[in-house]
């Protein structure tokens, strides 16, 4: 027992300098939020499009998409991550052979974003998809009534009328984002679980490194806990509050 | 949740599914496919572990996440902060560190301690699957408590009292009331859920359980390819979801769940 506590207590190895590992956890911390908030980002692109595409596209593009949203969302996040990091490095050398330049040398980083956002792309299509939906017709008639051009109707009226659906769905994707770029420790990519267990595995403090990165993992969500509520109470703002 | 059925008929879907069918035998005929007779009854038994896992944590996630629900609704203060902070760090960090957490950490200081060593469990605690087996129960419990705090919370009290005023003593109304109620109101996330923890089955190959991502591991290693494999394994898995989507819908028919 008293060994455990020592070992539990070798907070030099923390330490940012190099000996501790401290500044190599922050860096691993670094690189899954540029992940996670990219790979958001591309989700959200192709969420949007995934959305005006459900509701508004042809029965072809409409069927692809279902084909598509269902796909990623019956297949765990580990086994796309790989098909998709493998196939997509693959795609892209195969293009740079093609039109003649040689083999580019992708980042683990730009790899990491693409998969995630793929991924997310799938979920956002369905949240942003029910939000839209969540507009009642007949406001949209109105402001149509009223004069308004399209992208008008966009800004004034659909918007604002679905974003608190949205918000709270998103939030969660969001959440989701963050712990997934875990997954790309799999693949190699330096996201903070990789370096947590390169840390664990050099100086054998396998716990006191696990439960360092947890905290770091807890303090993204906490904070960003607090500002989605902020968010959520913006957006929904003269609307009835719920439970 | 997936396509609408329309008609199937349709013009253009009889196109998509012909394309469709056309890249399959594009794959079978182009791609190797001649290791699957090797492996085939491993990758059976793969999946076995897989479901037995998925079943498993499952059936004991819940079984914990009644109690944390109840904590979190009703309990005294002492038992509702550890209960909120259990499903808040379970559902704050990743699966993949909870696991190596765990695998690593907590196997790592078992091995320091000969009294460990030498007793009955270790030949347990030196394997990785109940490392697996607790991380992924650990994190159906977290979700899942959560989910039963809304339950319990949501039921409502004109029941309950009515249960006192016929003269059950608290715990017969639990029995016969707050509990049935609770779980019927938490079944149709159940669906979900579950597909949620078939999907995260998977991570526990990485701490060496051999259920059926580590056989597809296995083929690629041994035969050097990538794809075909991997293609495979998705095929698995989305026939797996389905069969449990349809299952869980099988289930909620069963059951009336509206009007909760």
């Amino acid at each position: 027992m008293l060994e455990w506590i020592a070992g539990l207590a070798s907070w030099e190895l923390l330490a940012l300098e190099p000996p501790g590992w401290g500044g190599v956890l922050l860096k691993g911390l670094a690189v899954s939020l540029q992940v996670a908030v990219g790979g958001y980002l591309v989700g959200f692109v192709i969420g949007v499009g995934g959305a005006t595409g459900k509701l508004y596209g042809g029965p072809i593009l409409r069927d692809i998409l279902d084909v598509y949203t269902t796909l990623v969302r019956a297949v765990p996040e580990l086994v796309l991550i790989l098909l998709l990091y493998y196939a997509g490095t693959d795609a892209l050398n195969k293009f740079m052979m093609l039109i003649g330049a040689g083999p580019m040398d992708i980042s683990g980083l730009v790899a990491g974003i693409f998969v995630i956002g793929v991924v997310q792309g799938a979920y956002q299509t369905e949240v942003l998809r029910g939000a839209f939906k969540a507009v009642p017709h007949g406001q949209i008639e109105a402001a149509r009534a009223y004069g308004m051009s399209s992208p008008q109707v966009l800004r004034r009226i659909t918007l604002p009328g679905m974003l608190p659906h949205a918000v709270p769905g998103l939030s969660n994707l969001w959440l989701i984002a963050t712990k997934d770029t875990a997954l790309l420790a799999v693949v190699g990519v330096a996201e903070l679980t990789l370096v947590t267990r390169q840390a664990g595995g050099t100086t054998k403090s396998y716990f006191l490194f696990f439960c360092a990165a947890g905290l770091l993992y807890l303090m993204v969500t906490l904070i960003s806990n607090v500002v989605i509520r902020r968010i959520e109470r913006h957006a929904r703002r003269g609307m009835p509050a719920v439970r | 949740m997936g396509p609408e059925l329309r008609s199937w008929k349709e013009p253009h879907r009889l196109v998509l599914i012909g394309i469709g069918i056309g890249i399959i035998l594009l794959a079978a005929v182009t791609m190797r496919w001649d290791w699957l007779p090797r492996y085939s009854w491993r990758l059976v038994e793969g999946v076995g572990t897989t479901l037995w896992l998925l079943f498993l944590t499952s059936v004991m996630g819940f079984m914990l996440a009644v109690p944390l629900g109840i904590a979190q609704a009703a309990g005294p203060w002492w038992l509702a902060g550890p209960a909120r902070a259990f499903c808040t760090v379970i559902r704050g960090t990743p699966l993949l560190l909870q696991l190596w957490l765990l695998y690593y950490g907590l196997g790592s200081l078992f091995a320091q301690y000969p009294e460990i060593r030498d007793s009955w469990a270790w030949p347990y605690l030196r394997s990785a699957w109940p490392y697996g087996v607790l991380a992924l129960t650990l994190s159906f419990a977290g979700y899942e408590g959560e989910v039963m705090r809304g339950a319990f919370a949501g039921v409502p009290k004109g029941e309950l009292e009515a249960g006192r005023a016929y003269g059950m003593s608290p715990w017969t109304s639990f029995r016969r009331i707050w509990l049935p109620r609770a779980i019927h109101r938490a079944l149709p996330t159940l669906a979900g859920e579950t597909v949620l923890q078939l999907k995260a089955t998977p991570l526990v190959a990485t701490i060496t359980v051999v259920d059926v991502y580590a056989i597809i591991s296995r083929v690629r290693q041994d035969t050097y390819l990538t794809y075909e494999p991997l293609l495979l394994l998705a095929l698995i898995y989305m026939m797996l979801t389905g069969v449990l989507v349809m299952a869980f819908r099988w289930l909620e028919a069963k059951v009336p769940v509206k009007g909760g």
